[in-house]
């Protein structure tokens, strides 16, 4: 063992109701350095740093810090601060309605001898930390007077200020410019000179090249490996985050049928919509599936999102069937024959509390408007036929939502679409988190329906199931479309193109 | 403070949540002025009219200022008005017809209202119930205590409790040359009473509470963020708990005083007192979502509907419903600017 060692994590495994988030997962921090934390959705990353910060309770394994004594276990985030370790989140956990000095030093405000806040000592203490860390603003400000990064930085620095050994930054640059990031990686090479070790999640492949030293790839909640940066291509390390062992699904022929002469179904030119996606084109023609692809963050939702209008577009035109297409709402893209599946579904897409009937029908009924009610008779007899085409695994039509389990939710949102009978039908991550049978019947009716005419866009985060799927692919990188492949696309050069940047 | 700092400050101007108060201070001014030279016949231009308002709110002042607290933290305390119902009812069917000594009858008043802001606060922060109803379960449960006391109306009178009567009806003169000399050639002297003494005090306590005490920020922080104020360590739940305790205890307060000014207890008295409280607060700034206001807009603000109430009865021809009206309409008024100031702050981002 090396003595600059400040965490190691062994074994860590962590199990939800039905899914295994962490399998004997490891880590290791060194004293000042920064380590980034990189996988795939549902690799584990958040998992993994919740067990260390207590925000959940493990169920096996050790973790060890440099100074304590034996196995740690944190039951709060509290416990985790007292001994060192301090989060940062993407959503800045701090209150924006105080001063920057006060969310410096809430809780812990030093005090006049008759018990009173002493204001003027805590901005003058303040103003000293904010001055160490060279960062230039009025501490008697209210902190929502300052952006994101700034934001962000005053909780880097009350972190610190309590003498932080471990700081882990989730996600922090996923909101920011190129100069607040510049900023940002500013302060984190300060601290890593104090000797603070930093864990850095991210999903920005040009970020950890720049700023870290070491990474840790985690796929399916287990650790993959640990690198050096110096010594990791960029080629490799995708290769690592997507990993390369999962042919184990059942083979589909890989001809995504081929559509080059079909008519134009959409055309978007030119969308962007600020601080998610710049401008972008797209095209699908009749029949056709096309896959966007890119690493987790790099825009892949946030294109369909903007074409679906979920996120209105601020920018550029969309044409469906040749006809301009105006999107307000996506009430409007749902009457021009669009369909979009979510792929936060918890979130974005599922009513629990309704019955799969009712989800079924919910997108038909408001497209007809909600003073058209569809009779009953026929709402039965739409959800009937949909439970047994894509062979919905439910006790009956009228259970709750929320008793299915994930992947026949899944099946119920896509119902819901298909029979509003769409002619351009956007998949977000559809197969994500179910079971390897389910994903190829997924597939398969993926390519059923394109084979009838239907236009499909499909995002996976898997290569794979897309190059069995699609016959086209969109690249995304950084919150831009970079570029399109077709002809012959295999996982090499998928996964250059995802890459890019220097190459082997 | 460093010259950087004040430069920064003066290059920012006054933020947003200061505007407001400065908007509603100077509406409270121009309303004023004006009545003063509508109605200068009448007497609006008397120190005393303006005694009159601190006078006639002193309970609302007390209560305003529990409310806030409580809306600081994002909640909101609808017992109030039925709370105070049940303080007078204590006080007048003790006094009035038990013949009890004042001293332990406010002793026992503030204790219940100790004890009611307690289970709310415990209902509140503890079970994480919605505070709204939280505390209609209060408002009903007071008002229908006060009825199971007494039904009929008692007045407290000379008899009953002299040391009470004689608190009531204490004047406390100011300096002579601010008084005027009537029709009849008589100096009359302005005067204040206790009660406004009371609600001062409350107002000034309160204001550095929220200012100076670790408890006081904490309400402020548990507002802007739950969620951010636990993770930085504050317990969130004591503080919503304290709150609500605070909230009643000023109520039982303002009961006290509403009491000395009416000196009487009914079933009927302060209907709706919470919502002139909760008007009061968002007239002087504080947001319903929590972590933005102070007592000082609080008490301009109850100044202001006081205000526009006086200004309809000296009218004396005006429907007093009108001034309902005029402050339907101000509420609207404030809540549209504060919005307004809260898009232009997103769109400046």
């Amino acid at each position: 063992m090396e003595e600059q060692i400040l965490i190691t994590m062994r074994d860590i495994t962590k199990t939800f109701p039905g899914v295994v988030a962490l399998d004997h997962a490891q880590l290791t921090l060194r004293k000042g350095e920064i380590h980034a934390l990189m996988g795939e959705n549902g690799a584990g990353k958040s998992t993994i740093i919740k067990c260390l910060t207590g925000v959940y309770e493990r169920d096996a394994g050790e973790i060890h810090m440099a100074g304590i004594e034996g196995n740690i276990f944190n039951h709060s985030t509290q416990e985790a601060q007292k001994i060192g370790i301090a989060t940062v989140y993407q959503e800045v956990n701090l209150c924006p309605n105080l001063s920057v000095a006060e969310n410096l030093f809430i809780g812990r405000e030093p005090r006049t001898k008759l018990g009173m806040v002493d204001w003027k000592v805590m901005n003058r203490k303040a103003r000293k930390i904010m001055d160490d860390l060279k960062i230039r603003l009025d501490v008697t400000n209210i902190l929502e007077n300052y952006s994101l990064a700034i934001q962000q930085m005053v909780a880097i620095a009350r972190a610190v200020d309590m003498d932080c050994k471990v700081l882990i930054l989730d996600e922090p640059t996923s909101s920011l410019d190129d100069t607040e990031v510049a900023k940002l990686f500013h302060l984190m090479r300060g601290l890593k000179k104090k000797g603070v070790g930093i864990l850095f999640v991210t999903h920005f492949l040009e970020q950890v090249y720049e700023v870290c030293d070491r990474i840790t790839v985690m796929r399916n909640g287990k650790f993959v490996n640990e690198y050096d940066v110096a010594e990791l291509p960029r080629m490799q390390l995708v290769a690592a985050m997507l990993g390369k062992d999962f042919d184990d699904l059942a083979t589909i022929k890989p001809e995504g049928a081929s559509a080059a002469g079909g008519e134009l179904v959409v055309e978007a030119r030119n969308l962007s919509h600020k601080g998610t996606i710049k401008p972008f084109d797209f095209e699908i023609r009749k029949g056709e599936v096309v896959g966007v692809t890119g690493l987790l963050g790099s825009g892949r939702s946030e294109m369909v999102r903007c074409i679906y209008g979920v996120d209105r577009a601020q920018t550029g035109t969309e044409k469906m069937h040749g006809k301009d297409l105006k999107i307000n709402a996506p009430i409007d893209s749902i009457k021009a024959g669009m369909g979009f599946l979510p792929d936060d579904r918890k979130a974005d897409g599922c009513f629990a509390e309704l019955s799969v009937r009712e989800n079924i029908i919910l997108a038909l009924q408001a497209r007809q408007g909600l003073f058209h009610t569809l009779p009953m008779a026929k709402q039965n007899e739409l959800a009937d036929q949909f439970i047994d085409l894509l062979q919905i695994k439910t006790p009956s039509r009228e259970t709750p939502l929320s008793q299915l389990s994930g992947g026949n939710q899944q099946k119920v949102i896509l119902a819901r679409w298909l029979c509003t009978h769409p002619d351009f039908l956007i998949l977000d991550e559809p197969t994500r988190g179910i079971d390897i049978g389910t994903k190829t019947e997924f597939q398969r009716l993926v390519l059923k329906f394109a084979s009838e005419g239907m236009s499909i866009v499909f995002i996976s985060s898997e290569i794979d199931e897309m190059l069995r799927t699609c016959s086209r692919m969109c690249v995304m990188r950084d919150g831009a479309k970079v570029g399109e492949i077709d002809g012959e696309m295999t996982q090499e050069s998928v996964m250059a193109a995802i890459a890019g940047g220097e190459q082997q | 403070m460093s010259g950087k700092d004040q430069l920064d400050r003066a290059k920012r101007g006054i933020d947003s949540n200061t505007l407001l108060l400065f908007i509603t201070i100077a509406l409270f001014v121009v309303m004023y002025a004006v009545g003063c030279i509508v109605y200068s016949g009448k007497g609006f231009a008397h120190v005393q009219t303006f005694l009159n308002l601190f006078i006639t709110n002193a309970g609302l002042i007390c209560v305003a200022c529990g409310m806030t607290c409580v809306m600081l933290t994002g909640g909101i305390d609808i017992s109030v008005g039925s709370l105070i119902a049940m303080d007078c009812m204590i006080l007048a069917y003790g006094m009035g017809v038990k013949g009890y000594p004042s001293i332990p009858l406010l002793v026992f008043v503030l204790t219940v209202g100790i004890v009611f802001g307690f289970v709310q606060g415990f209902l509140v922060g503890y079970l994480q119930i919605q505070p709204f109803i939280v505390t209609m379960a209060g408002l009903f449960f007071a008002r229908g205590m006060t009825a199971v006391i007494c039904t009929d109306q008692i007045s407290i009178t000379e008899k009953a409790n002299p040391t009470f009567y004689a608190w009531a009806n204490a004047k406390i003169y100011l300096p002579a040359f601010l008084g005027y000399t009537n029709n009849r050639g008589k100096v009359q002297i302005p005067f204040i009473r206790p009660t406004v003494i009371i609600a001062l005090v409350t107002v000034v306590v309160i204001f550095l509470l929220l200012k100076y005490t670790k408890f006081g920020r904490a309400l402020y922080a548990v507002g802007g963020n739950e969620t951010s104020a636990a993770m930085m360590g504050l317990n969130v739940k004591r503080t919503k708990l304290m709150a609500y305790v605070l909230s009643s205890f000023l109520c039982s307060i303002g009961g006290i005083c509403y009491c000395l000014n009416t000196m009487s207890g009914s079933v009927q008295q302060a209907k709706g007192f919470e919502m002139d409280a909760i008007a009061s607060a968002v007239i002087g700034g504080t947001l319903l979502t929590g972590g933005v206001g102070n007592v000082i807009g609080s008490l301009f603000g109850v100044q202001i509907t006081g205000t526009i109430h006086t200004l309809v009865t000296t009218n004396g021809k005006l429907l007093s419903s009108w001034a309902n009206i005029a402050t339907a309409a101000l509420l609207c008024f404030f809540i549209v600017l504060q919005s307004v100031f809260a898009y232009v702050k997103n769109r400046s981002k």
